[in-house]
């Protein structure tokens, strides 16, 4: 394609305190294609398009852009709006309790003066809709609308701002087949009326099937820009590129020696989401045996989270169906309560959300889910507290001057070492562990994998879901591989490779 | 193994002190009862000083149940209502021939009841507390209503109003009999705060009842335990407030939800909840009960009394806010 890039980003470099999240990245889309950007978690995509939103305003990195050939210097979303950027993000950003109208025009009002002309407004939103091909009555509630619909308003919405880039990131994340089609569909529709279209998604068949052009994106850097029309894109080169990088020896050696009894086994597990109101785990099969790591692989959204919780008792208010056995007996677990007394612990992989309360102290935040073993009559007993945290700080490393401190001013491999230490303090037979690793540096992570290894020698069982494929292959004795709520594979250690679970975990 | 506590990296001394906002009421308290003594010459009489005393002691201990009820983030509009019912149950009891020892018990049951009520409905069906409480005393303001039919009760037998009205000899010290009882809740309600598991969930829950949850802990159930406390604390204030006053009126304690609310915001307990403390409250308390004793001394229009009381309330949240972002930076 010859036409003049639309878009043009330079050199791009974006650093957050001791990481690079974007090296040095380019990136052109060219005036009517539909362009993906792909890459494993933390390739940097998201991170990329913030960049050129202006969530991260001009000055806070390095490089250009250039829109139609003029360098573009944002302060803010609102910036990148009036230059005809339009980002829709996997959360939607509409209000449920008002009509789609009036999310349509939310902040950019037909008025007269100070009056809303709302004639005017429902007539424009009709015309919005129907070119997206959605036939809902423009007064309906969106909360009333599912959630395939409730995107293509997001798109009317952002179709009613006179746009010249539209970018969607996993829009067909949260959408069933059809949806997705149809999704599809609309999208070559506005390509041939001239909108340009940049989209990040993980389903590769997705990519193959609307993109004209992709740019791969592995570690912050870009590694090539593949153009469809040419024959470049195939899932087995797109695969080859996203994983691509040698997978380092920073992974403790440890012999997989045969495992015990199975712990834990759930078969034919449902579970369904009131809040999002759609199954989100279809008839999910695994085991743990004892001494085991199960690695957990799968990309974000697939339901790794959501499998681990579900187990976990639910806090979130799943409804779960299927058989759920701990060490051979069947078991139901009303709230987390009944899972820890089962002897199941979990570590979220939301450190600084529901994993620590940041403003207490290290001793507080390691004793709060067994807070009964260091009190006697439901007194705590202050001294066995700090003699317990003083314990798991020495055999964690946990580096801080007194267990005392806040675990805010902790660094994120110490917060980290502080969740296990909670939970390891429950003493569980089974740890789950939701990206133990997300956020923290390689020497705080091989302490973490040298723990996981010591636990499993002791008996412990590890259900380890992880992003970092590196890290799954390099920890596991066996994998099960989750993708849109199912599981869609496992593999012994010995036969996963990269491009299999990657395979896998797009299918 | 290492018990090296000692080797802190504390933050400064004095950043320590500023960062209690207790210590900021108290101060701000003695700058207010100097500039009182200076003014009227009988601040720190010794009657004024004792009225003072029982004055604040049972609108406190009232105070530390709403307290406790904001510690975990909720909030609680009906502890004047049950402060009138207590009192009258008792009251009505009491006329009707029963001893002492079962009317004021019954009576702290019935706050205790009430608390129980809201607690479920807050926590086991999950119910905004503002919308709870706010029924909930309309509908026990009615009860003491339709219970009294709307008439005071007097003649409360004199080992009733000894409860608020005597003196102890503590030593030298001749101390109102309120004043102990108030000191002898704090120091339990403290105890519970500070070295108890529950007190432990209480202030958690307040900061992250998500992560309380994901670390097994039911949290509903703290929920229906505090704000059980809450009423039976309302209860005992109200007891003590009846037979301190000698009457008990269906239209007692009118308001002083949002009094309560204030004294624990003054005193440093946070709306957002996680943060506070039962010598905050007490301050809170005192600092306002010195206020209008203040303003009575001084011969303040009692119309200017009202509005002079809610101006505080904004000049110390405001003076809190200010501190906070100045530590946090």
């Amino acid at each position: 394609m010859n036409t003049p890039p639309i878009l043009e980003m330079r050199g791009i470099t974006k650093e957050f305190p001791g990481v690079k999240a974007l090296d040095n990245v380019s990136f052109r889309v060219a005036q009517g294609e539909i362009h993906c950007l792909v890459g494993e978690n933390g390739a940097g995509k998201s991170t990329l398009m913030k960049v050129l939103s202006g969530v991260y305003p001009h000055g806070t990195y390095s490089g250009d852009i250039l829109l139609n050939g003029q360098v573009q210097s944002y302060r803010g979303i609102r910036d990148s709006e009036h230059a005809g950027i339009a980002i829709i993000y996997q959360e939607l950003a509409l209000i449920p309790e008002l009509t789609v109208y009036e999310n349509i025009f939310l902040g950019n009002e037909i008025r007269n003066g100070p009056i809303v002309n709302w004639n005017e407004t429902i007539k424009r939103a009709g015309e919005m809709l129907a070119k997206v091909r959605l036939k809902v009555n423009p007064a309906a509630k969106i909360k009333d609308l599912g959630v395939g619909k409730q995107q293509l308003v997001e798109i009317a919405k952002a179709l009613s701002r006179n746009i010249k880039l539209l970018i969607l990131d996993e829009p067909t994340a949260a959408l069933n087949e059809d949806d997705s089609a149809n999704l599809l569909d609309l999208l070559r529709g506005l390509r041939d009326q001239g909108v340009t279209c940049i989209m990040i998604s993980h389903k590769l068949k997705e990519v193959l099937a609307i993109a004209d052009t992709v740019t791969v994106l592995r570690d912050g850097q870009t590694i090539c820009t593949l153009d469809a029309h040419k024959g470049e894109v195939s899932e087995g080169a797109l695969i080859k590129h996203m994983v691509g990088r040698e997978i380092d020896n920073i992974y403790p050696q440890r012999e997989h020696k045969q495992p015990g009894d199975v712990v834990l086994e759930v078969r034919g597990w449902n579970a369904y989401d009131p809040a999002l109101g759609r199954e989100i785990l279809h008839n999910v099969s695994m085991n743990v045996r004892r001494g085991e790591i199960v690695g957990v692989a799968g990309l974000m959204g697939s339901g790794r989270t959501e499998l681990a919780l579900s187990i976990f008792g639910n806090p979130l208010g799943y409804q779960v169906k299927g058989e759920l056995r701990v060490k051979g007996e069947q078991r139901s677990f009303r709230d987390p309560e009944a899972a820890i007394k089962a002897g199941v612990a979990y570590v979220t992989e939301d450190r600084k959300g529901n994993g620590l309360i940041l403003i207490q102290d290290v001793k507080e935040n390691i004793t709060l889910a067994n807070l009964q073993a260091i009190a006697k009559n439901s007194m705590i007993d202050g001294n066995a507290e700090i003699k317990v945290a003083n314990e798991y700080r020495t055999s964690l490393n946990i580096k801080t001057p007194t267990v005392e401190q806040r675990v805010s001013n902790l660094s994120g491999g110490n917060q980290q070492k502080v969740c296990l230490g909670k939970w390891l303090f429950v003493k569980p037979d089974l740890l789950i562990l939701d990206e133990p690793t997300r956020g923290i540096d390689v020497g705080a992570k091989y302490e973490i994998y040298t723990l996981m290894n010591r636990l499993v020698e002791q008996g412990m069982s590890i259900i380890m879901i992880s992003s970092e494929l590196p890290e799954v292959l390099g920890m596991s004795d066996r994998v099960y591989i989750v993708s849109s709520g199912r599981i869609t594979g496992e593999l012994p250690i010995a036969e996963a490779t990269p491009e299999k679970v990657m395979h896998l975990a797009t299918n | 193994m290492a018990r090296d506590v000692a080797t802190s990296t504390s933050p400064p001394r004095w950043r320590l002190l500023v960062a209690r906002q207790e210590l900021v009421i108290l101060a701000l308290l003695l700058l207010v009862s100097a500039g009182l003594s200076l003014l009227t010459g009988n601040f720190f009489a010794a009657t004024n000083l004792l009225n003072l005393a029982r004055n604040v002691s049972w609108f406190a201990v009232a105070a530390f149940g709403v307290g406790m009820v904001i510690l975990i983030g909720g909030i609680d509009l009906s502890s004047g209502a049950v402060m009138a019912l207590a009192g009258l149950a008792s009251a009505l009891l009491l006329q009707l021939g029963l001893p002492i020892w079962l009317a004021v018990p019954v009576g702290l049951l019935s706050g205790a009841l009430v608390g129980l009520c809201n607690g479920v409905l807050v926590g086991m069906f999950n119910t905004p507390p503002f919308i709870v409480t706010l029924g909930m005393m309309g509908v026990v303001r009615g009860m003491t209503f339709s219970l009294s039919a709307g008439r005071p009760v007097r003649d409360l037998p004199p080992a009733f109003r000894a409860l608020g009205q005597d003196d102890v000899w503590v030593g030298p010290l001749l101390v109102p009999l309120p004043l102990l009882t108030m000191v002898g809740v704090a120091l339990l309600v403290s105890l519970l705060l500070r070295s108890t598991v529950l007190g432990r969930y209480i202030y958690t829950l307040g900061r992250d009842e998500r992560a309380l949850q994901v670390a097994g802990v039911r949290t509903e159930r703290i929920k229906v335990v505090v704000y059980t406390f809450s009423g039976l604390l309302a209860a005992c204030g109200g007891i003590i407030m009846t037979s301190w006053l000698g009457v008990a009126a269906p239209t007692a304690a009118a308001d002083y939800e949002l009094d309560i609310i204030a004294a624990a915001v003054i005193g440093g307990t946070s709306l957002f909840g996680g943060e506070g403390s039962v010598f905050g409250v007490v301050l809170g308390a005192l600092l306002m009960q010195v206020v209008r004793t203040g303003m009575v001394l001084l011969g303040f229009p009692t119309y200017l009394q009202v509005g002079a009381i809610g101006m505080m309330i904004m000049l110390v949240v405001l003076i809190d806010n200010f501190r906070r972002r100045r530590l946090s930076r």
